[in-house]
C-alpha cells in the first residue's frame, strides 16, 4: 500500500484528462495558428481550454495567457511588468521572504541588473505582514508579488488587502496562486489582482501547462519572443494537448470545490492532532488559520526530515520537507528560517498535502507509519539503539 | 532482514549492495553526498568518487537491481570530521589518511546511526575485509581475500559494537569476481574504473588544496640539516611528508629526503635515506577490535601505510589510548599521521595514528 500526501509537489492526472489530451495528441495534431482544417481544429481545442482555465478564476477568456509551467508564468507576469514600466521610472518590486523559488529568483535576477527590491517579512505564523507592504510601496513602485498560499506551510496571505495597497499606490499587483487554484475557491475579481499565476498539475492536470491571468489593459513585455502566439506574450506554437488538460482539469476542479476542501480539512485536522498528540514535543510551523485546507507542516522533536522523508517512504507513505525543487541540498527551508524558526527545528520540518485520494484508511495508515518512524528515529537518536 | 548499504557508486559497493539483494534481503541503498554539488567553480573543486555522477551511478544499479535508493547529505559532517582533519593535519606537518577517518567518523558513526533509524539490522559496504565470528560469539576483523585489494588498514578502528552490526558483502571475493558479478548482473557501472585519489581532491594536488582550504596557516620557514645548518626555505610544512625526496630544490652531493617536520619551529629536517631508518613507534588514538589490548609485549606485524608490506616486531600498550611497536627490522618512513594497524597473520588486532 502506497500513500501519496505530497499533492502541494504535484498530483496525478485524471483519467478523464489523460484520455482527452491522448484523443488531442492523435487527432487535434495541427498548429493552432495555420489557416486550414488542422489547425482551425487544434485553434478550436485551444479556445475551450483557455475558457474553461478563465472560468476557474473568474476571469474573462482574453485575460488568460497559457504557457507552459508555473514558474514561466511567474517569470512572465515578474519579468514581463517590471521591463514593460521600466521606461516609466517604476523600477522597484516589492516581494515577501516565503515566495517560491519561481519568484525568489526572478526577483533576484531582476536585482542584479538594476532594479530596486524590497523583500517583506512574514511573522512567526508565516503571514505576510501588511503593514509592511504598506510601508515598502514607494511611487516608483511597478509590481508587488506575493503568494496567494505558502507551498510549505499552506497559510493564506491577506491578497486582497494587499491588491487594494498596491492599486492605490498606482502599481500592479501578482499573486502565485499555483497553490490555491484549483483546490480552493478563487475568484481573481475578489483579489483584486492584475496578475495571477496557476498550473496545471497542481489540481491534477498534466506537467507542462500554466497561465497567467493578465487583467485587461496590463502591459507585459514577452519574455519568449517569436511567432506572437498569445497576443505577442508568448510565443512558441502551442502544446495544444497540454493545455485541453489544463481545461478539462480546471473544469473538473470546479465541480469538487463545494465538499472537497472541508472533506480534506477534516482529514487534515485528524492527522494533525494525531500526530501532536500521539508524538511529545511535536510542533506545528505555521498559523492553524487562514490555510489550505490541505497541508500541514510539523517539525518533531530531535528527527531530521531527511531520515524521516526516507523511513517513510520505505512504509510506503510520500511527503515531502521543504519544496521539492529544492530537494539535493540540505538548506533548512527559507520560509521557515524566514519565521524566526530555529535551525534544528526547520531541519525537522516535514509537509503533509492530501488530496484527491486520501481516505480515512489511507490516513490511518499514515499516522501510525509516522508514529512509528519517528519513535523509532527518536530512541535512536536519544541513545537507545536497538 | 533490512540492511543500508553505502553506495559510493564504483563497481565494489554496487555488487555488494546487488549480492545482498539477490540473497533476498530487504536492501536499502544510501549514497553520501559529501560536499557541494553545484554547477559553479565549486563544483570543479572535487569530484573523484562520490561526485554526483557517482551517486547517479549508484542509484541507476538500484534501479537495475530493484531496491530503493536515497542520496542523503553528509556535507556538514564531512567538512566538519574528515575534511577539518586532513587540513589541520597537514598544517601540523602530518600527513593525514582521509579514508580511515570517513570510516571511523563518519560511515561507522553517524550513516550506521541512520542505518538503525531506518530499521536496518545491518550497515553494508564494499570493502575488501572480513567479519569472523568466534564460538564465545566475539568479532574478528580479517583481511580481504583479495589481498591486493586488501582494505582492512583503513577499518582498524571497528570495535565490536561496529563489528556486531556491519557487513561486507565482497570481503571473501576478489576484484575479478566482483566485476564478474557486475556483467553477470547487468551494473552499468561494471568496467568502471578503481578510484585512486583522495576523492575530494581528484588532481593530487593535497598541497594546493590546504592553500586554498586555509590560506591563513601556512608556516613557511627553513629547510636544515640534521645538524641544523640550513639548506633552504620553504613555504609551509603542509607541503612535505616524512620520506618525501622529490620537491625539496635542494643541491647536495647525495640524494635528500624528509626526515622529520617540526611544524610549531616551521622547520623540515632533511637527511641521507638510511636516516629514515626506524625500529620504534608510537601510537596515540589506538583502538583494539577485541575492546582490549596487550599490556605485555606481543608478537605482531605492523602496516604502516597503505601499500606497505607489514613488517614482524612487537606491540604492547604503554598507555590508555597509546601503543608502541618495535620493528624487528628497520622500517623507512614511519609517517606522523598516517595509521598504523597491527596484525596477527591477517586478523586485526587494533592501531592507532602514527607519531
Amino acid at each position: 500500500m502506497r500513500i501519496y500526501l505530497d499533492h502541494n509537489a504535484t498530483t496525478p492526472p485524471r483519467p478523464e484528462v489523460v484520455d482527452l489530451m491522448t484523443r488531442v495528441l492523435r487527432d487535434a495534431w495541427g498548429n493552432a495558428s495555420s489557416v486550414h482544417a488542422f489547425g482551425q481544429q487544434a485553434k478550436a481545442a485551444l479556445d475551450e481550454a483557455r475558457s474553461r482555465v478563465a472560468a476557474l478564476i473568474g476571469a474573462d477568456t482574453t485575460e488568460v495567457v497559457l504557457c507552459g509551467s508555473g514558474t514561466e508564468s511567474d517569470n512572465l507576469a515578474i519579468r514581463g511588468a517590471a521591463e514593460a514600466q521600466a521606461d516609466t521610472g517604476r523600477r522597484h518590486l516589492i516581494t515577501t521572504a516565503i515566495e517560491h523559488e519561481a519568484v525568489r529568483a526572478t526577483m533576484a535576477a531582476l536585482g542584479r541588473r538594476g532594479f530596486r527590491i524590497t523583500t517583506v517579512p512574514v511573522d512567526d505564523s508565516g503571514i505576510v505582514s501588511v503593514d509592511a507592504v504598506r510601508d515598502a510601496l514607494s511611487p516608483d513602485t511597478a509590481l508587488v508579488s506575493v503568494m496567494h498560499a505558502n507551498n510549505e506551510l499552506g497559510t493564506l496571505q491577506p491578497i486582497a488587502e494587499i491588491a487594494a495597497l498596491a492599486r492605490d499606490a498606482g502599481a500592479l499587483m501578482h499573486t502565485d496562486a499555483v497553490q490555491t487554484a484549483g483546490r480552493v475557491p478563487l475568484d481573481v475579481r475578489a483579489l483584486g489582482v492584475d496578475l495571477l499565476t496557476l498550473s496545471a498539475h497542481k489540481f491534477y492536470g498534466p506537467k507542462g501547462a500554466g497561465a497567467l491571468f493578465t487583467r485587461r489593459g496590463v502591459r507585459l513585455a514577452p519574455t519568449l519572443t517569436g511567432g506572437r502566439q498569445e497576443r505577442g506574450r508568448r510565443s512558441g506554437t502551442e502544446p495544444v494537448a497540454n493545455y485541453a488538460g489544463m481545461g478539462l482539469a480546471a473544469e473538473l476542479a470546479s465541480a469538487t470545490l463545494t465538499d472537497e476542501p472541508a472533506r480534506l480539512a477534516a482529514l487534515r485536522d485528524r492527522l494533525e492532532q494525531s500526530l501532536l498528540h500521539a508524538l511529545p514535543d511535536t510542533l506545528r510551523n505555521g498559523a492553524e488559520s487562514p490555510r489550505v485546507p490541505n497541508t500541514t507542516n510539523l517539525s518533531f522533536a530531535g528527527v531530521e526530515s531527511e531520515s524521516l522523508l526516507i523511513g517513510l517512504d520505505l512504509e510506503g507513505v510520500a511527503v515531502s520537507s521543504g519544496s521539492a525543487c529544492s530537494s539535493g541540498t540540505l538548506e533548512p527551508s527559507h520560509v521557515l528560517r524566514a519565521m524566526g524558526c530555529s535551525h534544528a527545528r526547520a531541519l525537522g520540518s516535514v509537509r503533509f498535502s492530501l488530496g484527491a485520494s486520501t481516505t480515512d484508511a489511507a490516513l490511518d495508515h499514515a499516522i501510525a507509519a509516522v508514529t512509528r518512524v519517528v519513535s523509532r528515529l527518536q530512541g535512536v537518536a536519544s541513545g537507545g539503539g536497538r | 532482514m533490512r540492511i543500508v548499504v553505502a553506495m559510493s557508486g564504483g563497481v565494489d559497493s554496487s555488487v555488494a549492495a546487488a549480492l545482498l539483494a539477490e540473497q533476498g534481503h530487504d536492501v536499502v541503498g544510501l549514497s553520501m553526498q559529501l560536499y557541494p554539488q553545484g554547477d559553479g567553480a565549486d563544483a570543479q573543486k572535487y569530484g573523484a568518487c562520490c561526485t554526483l555522477d557517482d551517486l547517479h551511478d549508484a542509484r541507476r544499479v538500484a534501479a537495475r537491481i530493484g531496491f530503493p535508493h536515497y542520496i542523503i547529505n553528509f556535507e556538514s559532517r564531512f567538512s566538519d570530521t574528515v575534511i577539518r582533519n586532513f587540513i589541520d593535519e597537514y598544517v601540523a606537518g602530518r600527513t593525514p589518511i582521509p579514508c580511515a577517518h570517513c570510516n571511523s567518523d563518519v560511515k561507522f558513526a553517524e550513516l550506521l546511526e541512520r542505518s538503525r533509524g531506518l530499521g536496518a539490522s545491518a550497515l553494508a559496504t564494499g570493502h575488501y575485509a572480513r567479519i569472523r565470528t568466534d564460538a564465545e560469539g566475539r568479532f574478528h576483523l580479517h583481511r580481504g581475500s583479495d589481498h591486493a585489494k586488501d582494505q582492512s588498514y583503513f577499518l582498524f578502528s571497528l570495535g565490536q559494537a561496529q563489528l556486531a552490526e556491519a557487513l561486507f558483502p565482497i570481503g571473501e571475493l576478489d576484484k575479478a569476481t566482483v566485476r564478474d558479478h557486475a556483467r553477470r548482473l547487468g551494473l552499468q557501472v561494471a568496467e568502471k574504473p578503481d578510484s585512486q585519489e583522495i576523492c575530494f581532491v581528484p588532481d593530487g594536488d593535497y598541497a594546493a588544496f590546504v592553500e586554498r582550504e586555509a590560506p591563513s596557516r601556512m608556516r613557511p620557514g627553513a629547510i636544515v640539516s640534521r645538524t641544523g645548518r640550513v639548506m633552504g626555505m620553504h613555504e609551509g610544512v603542509h607541503r612535505f611528508t616524512v620520506g618525501q625526496r622529490k620537491g625539496l630544490k635542494l643541491s647536495a652531493s647525495e640524494p635528500l629526503y624528509v626526515l622529520k617536520i617540526d611544524a610549531a619551529a616551521a622547520t623540515v629536517t632533511v637527511g641521507p635515506r638510511e636516516a629514515l631508518a626506524e625500529t620504534h613507534l608510537t601510537a596515540t588514538g589506538v583502538q583494539w577490535v577485541s575492546g582490549t589490548g596487550p599490556d605485555a609485549w606481543r608478537p605482531a606485524a605492523a602496516q604502516i601505510r597503505h601499500r606497505h608490506a607489514a613488517a614482524e616486531g612487537r606491540v604492547r600498550v604503554s598507555d590508555e589510548g597509546t601503543a608502541e611497536f618495535e620493528f624487528a627490522a628497520p622500517q623507512s618512513a614511519v609517517t606522523p599521521g598516517q595509521a598504523v594497524v597491527f596484525y596477527d597473520g591477517d586478523e586485526v588486532l587494533g592501531g592507532g595514528w602514527i607519531q
